[in-house]
């Protein structure tokens, strides 16, 4: 008999546990198979950087253990990849060949690496990291390279490279767009954070794009646009991510970069739910949709699906995805919440930015209509959660308003807690 | 059943901005006076402060951000705790707290919260004006929670009976060595003594006559006395029975000094045959025998303080209490039980009436609330040894109005009336207050032996 399950989670990640969560809170008893294409208990691709470096043992970064779910009454299937969806039948059917039916079914198979059309990287042997396995395959390597190449200065491209290069290897990243981060950080930000690269030994190469790979014995070499020639024992290819819906050709869920889904984390089919890199959910600056792709979205969207799914009376509207980051490099920080000056109609915005390159200081505040839009920071203190949530509730400064722009920590705690009482 | 924890609270009001907690705090977890370690956050506000400090949220988003496992809800504690050998620095979880609960410390290269101190916070203790309390009344859910309700299931009280509450909690902490009298009121009305051979309660319980609810429990007790068994002699009585026909036999019994814990639990009047006038219905109230109209506005006498009136027959323990200071009632009920091993112990515990006092089902606990900060409801015990203490002295009260209006009992108050309950109210403050003031004596606890 074909297995069945009342909720059905595939993904075993941020998105799918946090709304197994919400749906634990809701409904004690209804039974719920969550499955995941690896071999281990649950864990997060944002970690991974660590166990590359050795920070974190890879045996001790698991987010649920078996206890969790035996004494949450879940059936945890590791290993079990999804090749297929039936939404007419309500059923998915594993790689194996077997199938498991559901009432409701969460789709969190988050995002997965992209690889770029460059001639001769389809020849090469390469790294990714987005799984566990890659992490640890990455590490292994570590002992018999010397020089490494990271392709790509986005969030994954960058937290690999320190990691190598912390690991004592030689890395270049060459990065396509002008600064490294971009979307997350100006220039001015992304200058501060490259030149703290650099004098960690690390080559930037920016602007500029692989032309061409050649093996080069075990590893590579790169030959960018402007001729110059690289060569890497190792390539770690970090060009972005995209989400993983192969399995869903055919099935009638509606798709466009992402799974399509409403303000509930609905698909198109009724008894299916999407949340989590895999989503393409409503932006929080306009009603496009968007693929998000950071952690705390996930956690949100997750919530929501489950909620939604066990039909919570307390289910809320998504409220829409405000980009957001913390990235921590060398022991400094930087943080972003919202949006820049440039993505925002003209009238009524305000910036304010202070500088201290000596100190590696800066910060950058955008209000709209006395309301925050945006807060940009390297090095800066601020509590990103609660900008976060000014942004959301789209708090009017008043009065506070220039207190803010001079001490936002202190004021944002202040409004908080008056605000959130 | 989940646990109940500990939280600290911020009252904004009395926060002089001294910083004291956040050197306390920075004390104990680091061994210096650097506030930027402190757990504990305090920022200007205007005129005044507020804070930022770790909720340890029931239901924490820190933790679902966390990507390294560092963070997690301790099931006995109820604290948030960080485990920084698996924390990878990535900010995560502070963008998870909307709270500022957890921020990053720029000076030791990691991000803090607030351990609660193993349930002795450093920045309470250090906190002089008060602003800052460490609320424990989670001890009372997780213990009490664990006892058996002595009632049985369904009993038909009202929709939002404070009597009830009352009943379940009292019997719960008392436990199953007692015999139980309720004599005619809404305790049996609603259903506690039962009817054919079964009785509403998982413990021996009988229904005296109004009049002698005292009486016929002192013979209980002592013919269990004689028997060599300790069981608790307890009266869950009304306000009626208590203060005017069943006074005779309690006077009596008091004065006796009987090993009985008697509790009134006080609606202020005869709510259930029809809501009637009480000796303990307060000035101004409407009852059916007080009723409005034309010419009538109520009740016209004040009402007798009938726990006061115990005092006076200097009973080993006397005490009031509310359902909206729950570790306040459960103290008292604690003393009282001891005390009625060796002598007459009264608890008068106020009991909100949806039915009878008209206001909505779910506002109970919130109108036992008002009728403290307004002092409407004095909080206060006494013993022949020590006198009489206030137990939660409200000293900036809230004006009676909003204890007023929220009842429809006193929904035709006339501004002359009101005035008359203020002065009443002020005179029965200055009078307890001066028992207060008075020292226990020594021959009061001499005359009891
Ligand atoms: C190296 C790296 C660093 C990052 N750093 C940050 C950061 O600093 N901040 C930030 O906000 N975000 C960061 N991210 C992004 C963040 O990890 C993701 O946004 C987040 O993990 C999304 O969670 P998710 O649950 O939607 O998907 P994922 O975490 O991708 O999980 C997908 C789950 O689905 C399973 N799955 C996929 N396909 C199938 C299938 N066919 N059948 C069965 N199971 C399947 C997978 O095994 C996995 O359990 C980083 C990502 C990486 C890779
Ligand atoms: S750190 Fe913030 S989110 Fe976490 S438990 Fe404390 S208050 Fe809640
Ligand atoms: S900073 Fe540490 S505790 Fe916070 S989310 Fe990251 S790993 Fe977890």
């Amino acid at each position: 008999m074909m297995q069945h399950a009342h909720y059905l989670i595939v993904g075993a990640s941020h998105a799918a546990l946090s709304a197994l969560h919400a749906i634990r809170l809701h409904d004690a008893e209804g039974d719920v198979t969550l499955l995941t294409r690896d071999d281990s208990l649950p864990y997060s691709p944002t970690v991974l950087p660590y166990v590359v470096s050795g920070r974190s043992d890879p045996g001790r970064v698991f987010l649920r253990d078996e206890g969790y779910f035996s004494e949450h009454k879940v059936n945890y299937l590791r290993g079990a990849k999804v090749q297929k969806l039936n939404s007419g039948e309500s059923a998915v059917e594993l790689a194996d060949g077997s199938k498991i039916g559901f009432d409701k079914l969460l789709l969190a198979t988050g995002a997965a690496p992209m690889l770029p059309a460059i001639p001769g990287l389809a020849g090469l042997k390469f790294h990714v990291l987005r799984t566990l396995a890659d992490a640890v395959s990455l590490r292994e390597a570590l002992p018999r390279i010397k020089r490494a190449l990271v392709l790509g200065g986005g969030l994954i491209g960058m937290h690999a490279a320190e990691n190598l290069a912390k690991g004592g290897v030689e890395v270049s990243v060459v990065e396509m767009q002008p600064h490294v981060l971009a979307g997350y950080f100006d220039a001015e930000a992304s200058g501060m954070i490259e030149a703290v690269f650099a004098a960690k030994g690390v080559r930037l190469l920016l602007g500029t794009s692989v032309a061409a790979f050649t093996p080069n014995g075990e590893g590579c070499r790169a030959k960018l646009a402007d001729g110059t020639e690289i060569d890497a024992d190792l390539l770690l290819v970090a060009t972005g991510v995209a989400p993983v819906t192969d399995f869903l050709d055919g099935s009638g869920v509606e798709t466009e970069r992402g799974v399509l889904v409403d303000e509930h984390m609905r698909t198109n089919v009724a008894n299916i739910w999407a949340a989590g890199d895999v989503a393409q959910a409503r932006g929080f600056y306009s009603s496009e949709r968007i693929i998000n792709g950071i952690l705390p979205d996930a956690v949100d969207q997750g919530r929501i699906a489950g909620m939604a799914m066990a039909e919570d009376p307390g289910t809320h509207d998504y409220a829409g995805g405000v980009p957001l980051n913390t990235y921590s490099f060398f022991g400094q920080h930087a943080v972003s919440v919202g949006v820049h000056e440039g993505a925002l109609e003209a009238s009524g915005v305000e910036v304010k930015k202070q500088v201290d390159a000596a100190h590696n200081h800066y910060l950058k505040i955008v209000l709209k209509d006395r309301r925050l839009a945006g807060i940009f920071g390297v090095n800066a203190a601020f509590d990103p959660g609660i900008m976060w949530e000014l942004i959301l509730r789209g708090i009017d400064l008043g009065d506070e308003k220039l207190a803010f722009l001079r001490s936002p920590q202190d004021t944002a705690r202040a409004l908080m807690s008056k605000n959130w009482r | 059943m989940g646990a109940a924890y500990e939280t600290i609270h911020f009252k904004a009001e009395a926060c002089d901005g001294c910083n004291d907690c956040m050197t306390a705090c920075a004390m104990a977890k680091t061994q210096t006076e650097e506030h930027l370690h402190s757990r504990i956050q305090i920022v200007p506000s205007g005129e005044g402060f507020e804070l930022a400090i770790c909720r340890q949220c029931g239901d924490p988003k820190c933790v679902l951000n966390c990507p390294a496992a560092a963070l997690s809800k301790n099931a006995g504690s109820g604290v948030v705790d960080w485990d920084g050998s698996k924390c990878v620095n990535c900010l995560l979880c502070t963008v998870g707290c909307a709270y500022g609960g957890i921020a990053y410390d720029s000076i030791a290269s990691h991000v803090i919260k607030c351990d609660m101190c193993e349930g002795a916070p450093a920045c309470v203790q250090a906190c002089t004006p008060g602003a800052l309390k460490h609320i424990t009344t989670a001890r009372i859910y997780n213990e009490a929670g664990k006892l058996e309700d002595l009632f049985a299931p369904g009993l038909s009280g009202c929709q939002g009976c404070n009597t009830e509450l009352i009943m379940r909690h009292a019997l719960r902490r008392i436990g199953p060595d007692v015999v139980v009298a309720t004599p005619p009121g809404c305790i049996p009305g609603m259903g506690s003594v039962g009817y054919n051979g079964l009785t509403g309660t998982k413990v021996p319980v009988f229904h005296p006559l109004l009049t002698n609810t005292a009486s016929m429990l002192a013979g209980v007790r002592r013919q269990y006395k004689r028997a060599g068994r300790d069981v608790l002699a307890v009266a869950l009585a009304g306000d009626g029975g208590t203060a005017d026909v069943g006074f005779q036999s309690l006077s009596g019994a008091a004065e006796r000094g009987e090993e009985i814990l008697y509790i009134c639990v006080d609606n202020e009047g005869y709510m259930n045959t029809g809501m009637q006038r009480s000796g303990c219905t307060p000035y101004g109230a409407w009852t059916s025998t007080t009723p409005v109209g034309e010419r009538a506005h109520g009740k016209t006498q004040d009402a007798k303080n009938l726990p006061l009136l115990m005092v006076m027959h200097n009973c080993d323990f006397v005490a009031t209490a509310s359902t909206a200071f729950m570790e306040d009632l459960y103290d008292k009920l604690d003393r009282a039980i001891v005390a009625a091993k060796t002598g007459f112990a009264y608890l008068h515990i106020y009991s909100p009436c949806t039915t009878g006092w008209r206001f909505p089902s779910d506002q109970n606990v919130e109108v036992a609330r008002k009728a403290v900060e307004t002092n409407f409801v004095l909080l206060w015990e006494f013993n022949p040894a020590d006198g009489l203490q206030f137990t939660h002295p409200v000293e900036n009260a809230r004006p009676i109005d909003e204890y007023l209006e929220v009842l429809g009992k006193y929904r035709h108050l006339d501004p002359d009336q009101v005035a008359h309950i203020e002065r009443s109210l002020a005179n029965n403050l200055a009078r307890i207050r001066g028992f207060a003031a008075a020292e226990g004596t020594a021959s009061a606890e001499a005359g009891r032996a």
